[in-house]
């Protein structure tokens, strides 16, 4: 038991003794990592590099005076910054206009008609009336599969089997939109790759021939590198108003999501998560963050450890403790902080690599029970001074406790220790420079 | 040089011109590395990682292709840069390198089963139903009878499209309709193309993430059923991977291997401006060859896997 506790007391002062704060030497390694969580996580090579170099300058020097490393504070900060790149601007679909008009582009097979379909049915649950053009003339059965779809959602599909030309097939579809007074039309088109040029131009012409309010790129998440080629691409020529990722059902890490929008700057406005019609959900930039660093559990830890952690009270001990002047009220205190953590062995376990450490020590909540029960057998004088607790008032405290003379012993001799050790700890850490600017404090 | 030098290599550059600069091609850079030097220094080996890395070769596959350059490096005391790019197109390569017996490995090649079953898999987009409309072309143009299976009776207007496929190569095409069973058509399909003596019998399945367990087990299912009309069919199972995917492409190996043993692979859309570089890791890690290329979305965009032109391309100057 007071092995166990004693453990978990170092962990704690080991925080308060700190490595202090973010320098480049003590996340070297971290930066390492993330670099190649992000590249692992599909995450353009350059951007990943750019992305962690910018987090990490803007991280340098600040304080870590809670109970992680500046590793982990590190990968919690790159995770915020991570959420706030991809979030931003305001996602909502731009639906003014009469009607207002949805043009979808992408490459191949990215999922366009699938999602125009989705954003239909999405767009009529609205209340407005919608209508879908089938612009995809090159495709066997392309728009077969538009009507299909069309039918299921009891959304009207304008097509034509003979028109080949696509723009012409808009320009139609737009004027049918106006004469039959549909509020919203959104036009499916074909597949297309960036370098081929003769069909760049043709969305192009769409493009003008529409003036839409909303252009959607849609991308498949799992795209790899190739992603920020294609988004610059298709942005060149259209600047889109928002993306689409599609396929997030999947497993895939979705760094795509980072480099579209490093690259080009869009909000993503949706994510597929099905090839069902309901499928569709808005962006969530902090569960993305998440799913691309995939370094979830560091981040919670990072986050628990924040909430419980009180950093001037942290500071308070941390002086009284330079100072030699910790008393038992004091443990108690860091008692309480260290169960607010909750589970101790839950929270270790989630440190990769310590994780199987720990699986086997004896850690429970129940460990601090007789710790707490003795402090609470104390005097107020006692606790202030533990010096003057003799023989007699051992065995007092021992019986009130519940506990027996060698247990009150044993947390005795650990609680001197314990002081000698910071002791030294800040007459090593104050020489030289004096008291007052030590590393961890701010 | 350690892990991943490129990670502690802390100069910065401009977003957009590192873009540019991963558009030339890693022969230049070779040159450009080499000159003055006698050996192979770190920063060529960072070139190296950015070309790799940048073509999805991913960071595994990427340090092993450099481990084994530069073990190579320094067993054969490289001089030039001719035959450092001859070397490192050789590592490449042996990745790839991989036993093709038991698959029917050109399209007028003997058949090793009359009929032959090919079953083809994959996410959902990657090319599944315009590879199966390719392959039928070429077995066509090779003198074989193909029959084709609509087996995705899901997507939407899926066997429509398997149908334009038919009927462009004149070929039968055995469907149920769509919200079929899709079992029942595979094994009608391999029943019917045996029935009418085919040389060649293409099962195409719906799309679907590797992740979504029962529509593994359903795709599972469809194999089984062919075996019971013809007992080692299907003969090849053709994972379709798109070029554009990245390290993705290794979880969907590892579950459609586990679903279906996946035995051949086939790359598509890499007349875009993607590399692919992930089928090297895929092909190394799970032992299975890559068979066909789709370079376009035409009839005859589909070609026999050459792993010293794919290698070629990966170091290709685009500008
Ligand atoms: N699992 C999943 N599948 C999707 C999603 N979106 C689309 N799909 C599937 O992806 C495949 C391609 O979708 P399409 O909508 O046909 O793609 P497209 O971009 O219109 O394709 P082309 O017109 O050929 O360029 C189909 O099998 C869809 O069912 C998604 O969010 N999740
Ligand atoms: N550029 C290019 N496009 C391709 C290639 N192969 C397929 N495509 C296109 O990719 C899109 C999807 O192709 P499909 O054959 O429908 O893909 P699939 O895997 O059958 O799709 P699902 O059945 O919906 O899962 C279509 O627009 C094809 O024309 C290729 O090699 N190059
Ligand atoms: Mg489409
Ligand atoms: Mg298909």
């Amino acid at each position: 038991m007071f092995e166990s506790l004693s453990s978990k007391l170092e962990k704690a002062f080991k925080t308060l003794k700190g490595q202090g704060k973010i320098t480049e030497i003590n996340v070297a390694e971290t930066i390492k990592e993330i670099r190649k969580a992000l590249i692992d996580a599909d995450v353009n090579y350059k951007i990943a590099k750019q992305f962690t170099d910018t987090v990490k300058d803007k991280a340098l020097g600040q304080n870590v005076l809670t109970a992680v490393s500046p590793g982990q504070l590190l990968v919690k900060i790159v995770n915020d910054e991570l959420a706030l790149l991809l979030g931003g601007q305001t996602a909502d679909v731009n639906l003014n206009g009469n009607p207002a008009i949805i043009l979808m582009a992408g490459l191949q097979g990215s999922g366009k008609t699938t999602h125009t379909a989705k954003l239909a049915s999405f767009i009529k649950k609205k209340g407005k009336s919608v209508m879908m053009a089938a612009a995809d003339v090159y495709r066997p059965a392309a728009i077969e599969q538009l009507k299909v779809l069309g039918q299921q959602i009891d959304v009207p599909v304008y097509f034509e089997n003979e028109n080949k030309n696509p723009v012409s097939i808009a320009q139609n579809a737009l004027k049918k939109a106006k004469e039959d007074g549909v509020k919203v039309l959104i036009v499916d088109t074909a597949g297309r790759l960036s370098i081929d040029e003769e069909m760049m131009a043709e969305i192009g012409n769409i493009k003008k021939a529409l003036s839409p309010q909303e252009i959607l790129f849609v991308v498949d998440a799992m795209t790899g590198q190739d992603a920020v080629n294609t988004a610059k691409a298709f942005n060149d020529v259209l600047n889109f108003s928002g993306v689409i990722l599609t396929k997030l059902d999947g497993d895939t890490r979705g760094g795509a999501a980072l480099s579209i929008k490093s690259i080009v700057d869009k909000p993503i406005k949706f994510i597929g998560t099905g090839e069902k019609i309901e499928a569709l959900d808005v962006f969530h930039p902090d569960r993305m963050a998440q799913r691309i660093l995939g370094m979830g559990d560091i981040v919670s830890l990072v986050e628990r450890a924040q909430e419980v952690f009180d950093e001037e009270e942290a500071e308070r001990i941390q002086k009284k403790l330079l100072k030699d002047q910790f008393t038992f009220e004091d443990f108690y205190t860091q008692i309480q902080q260290i169960k607010k953590m909750g589970n101790i062995k839950d929270l270790m376990a989630m440190i990769p690599g310590v994780g199987k450490a720990v699986k086997d020590l004896d850690i429970s909540d129940d460990s601090f029970k007789h710790i707490e029960a003795i402090i609470n057998s104390m005097t107020p004088a006692e606790r202030k001074t533990p010096d003057i607790i003799n023989g007699s008032r051992r065995k007092r405290i021992a019986s009130g406790s519940g506990t027996d003379i060698q247990k009150v012993n044993q947390l005795l001799k650990q609680f001197e220790d314990m002081r000698k050790m910071m002791k030294t700890i800040g007459k090593f850490q104050g020489s030289g420079r004096g008291m007052p600017k030590m590393p961890f404090m701010r | 040089m350690g892990i991943f030098s490129f990670f502690s290599k802390e100069k910065k550059e401009k977003l957009d011109q590192g873009l540019e600069k991963t558009k030339t091609g890693l022969l230049s850079k070779i040159s450009k590395a080499l000159v003055g030097k006698s050996a192979v220094d770190d920063a060529f080996l960072d070139e190296l990682e950015e070309i790799l890395v940048t073509s999805d070769v991913g960071v595994e596959t990427t340090l092993k292709i450099i481990d084994r350059l530069q073990k190579r490096v320094a067993r054969d005391k490289y001089i030039n840069s001719t035959e450092l790019t001859a070397l490192l197109k050789e590592e490449i390569s042996a990745l790839l390198d991989e036993n093709h017996t038991g698959l029917q490995n050109s399209f007028d090649a003997a058949p090793i089963a009359k009929p032959y079953v090919m079953m083809v898999v994959g996410v959902n987009g990657v090319g599944k139903t315009t590879t199966i409309g390719k392959l039928a072309n070429q077995f066509k143009k090779a003198g074989k009878k193909v029959v084709l299976g609509a087996a995705d009776t899901f997507r939407a207007a899926a066997v429509e499209q398997l149908k334009i496929w038919g009927q462009r190569n004149d070929v039968m095409v055995v469907e149920h309709g769509m919200n079929t069973d899709p079992a029942a058509v595979a094994f009608d399909s391999v029943k019917a193309g045996m029935e009418q003596g085919a040389d060649v019998i293409i099962i195409d399945t719906a799309g679907r993430l590797h992740n979504k367990v029962n529509l593994m087990n359903e795709l599972s299912k469809i194999k089984r059923v062919m075996g019971k009309v013809i007992p080692d069919a299907p003969h090849e199972v053709l994972l379709v991977l798109d070029a554009s995917t990245g390290q993705n492409a290794f979880e969907q190996a590892r579950q459609f291997t586990a679903a279906t043993e996946v035995t051949a692979l086939a790359l598509t859309k890499l007349d875009g401006t993607a590399k692919g570089g992930v089928v090297i890791g895929v092909a190394d890690q799970f032992k299975v060859p890559v068979k066909y290329i789709g370079v376009g979305e035409g009839i005859d965009d589909l070609q026999l896997f050459d792993k010293h032109e794919f290698v070629d391309s990966l170091f290709k100057t685009e500008a």
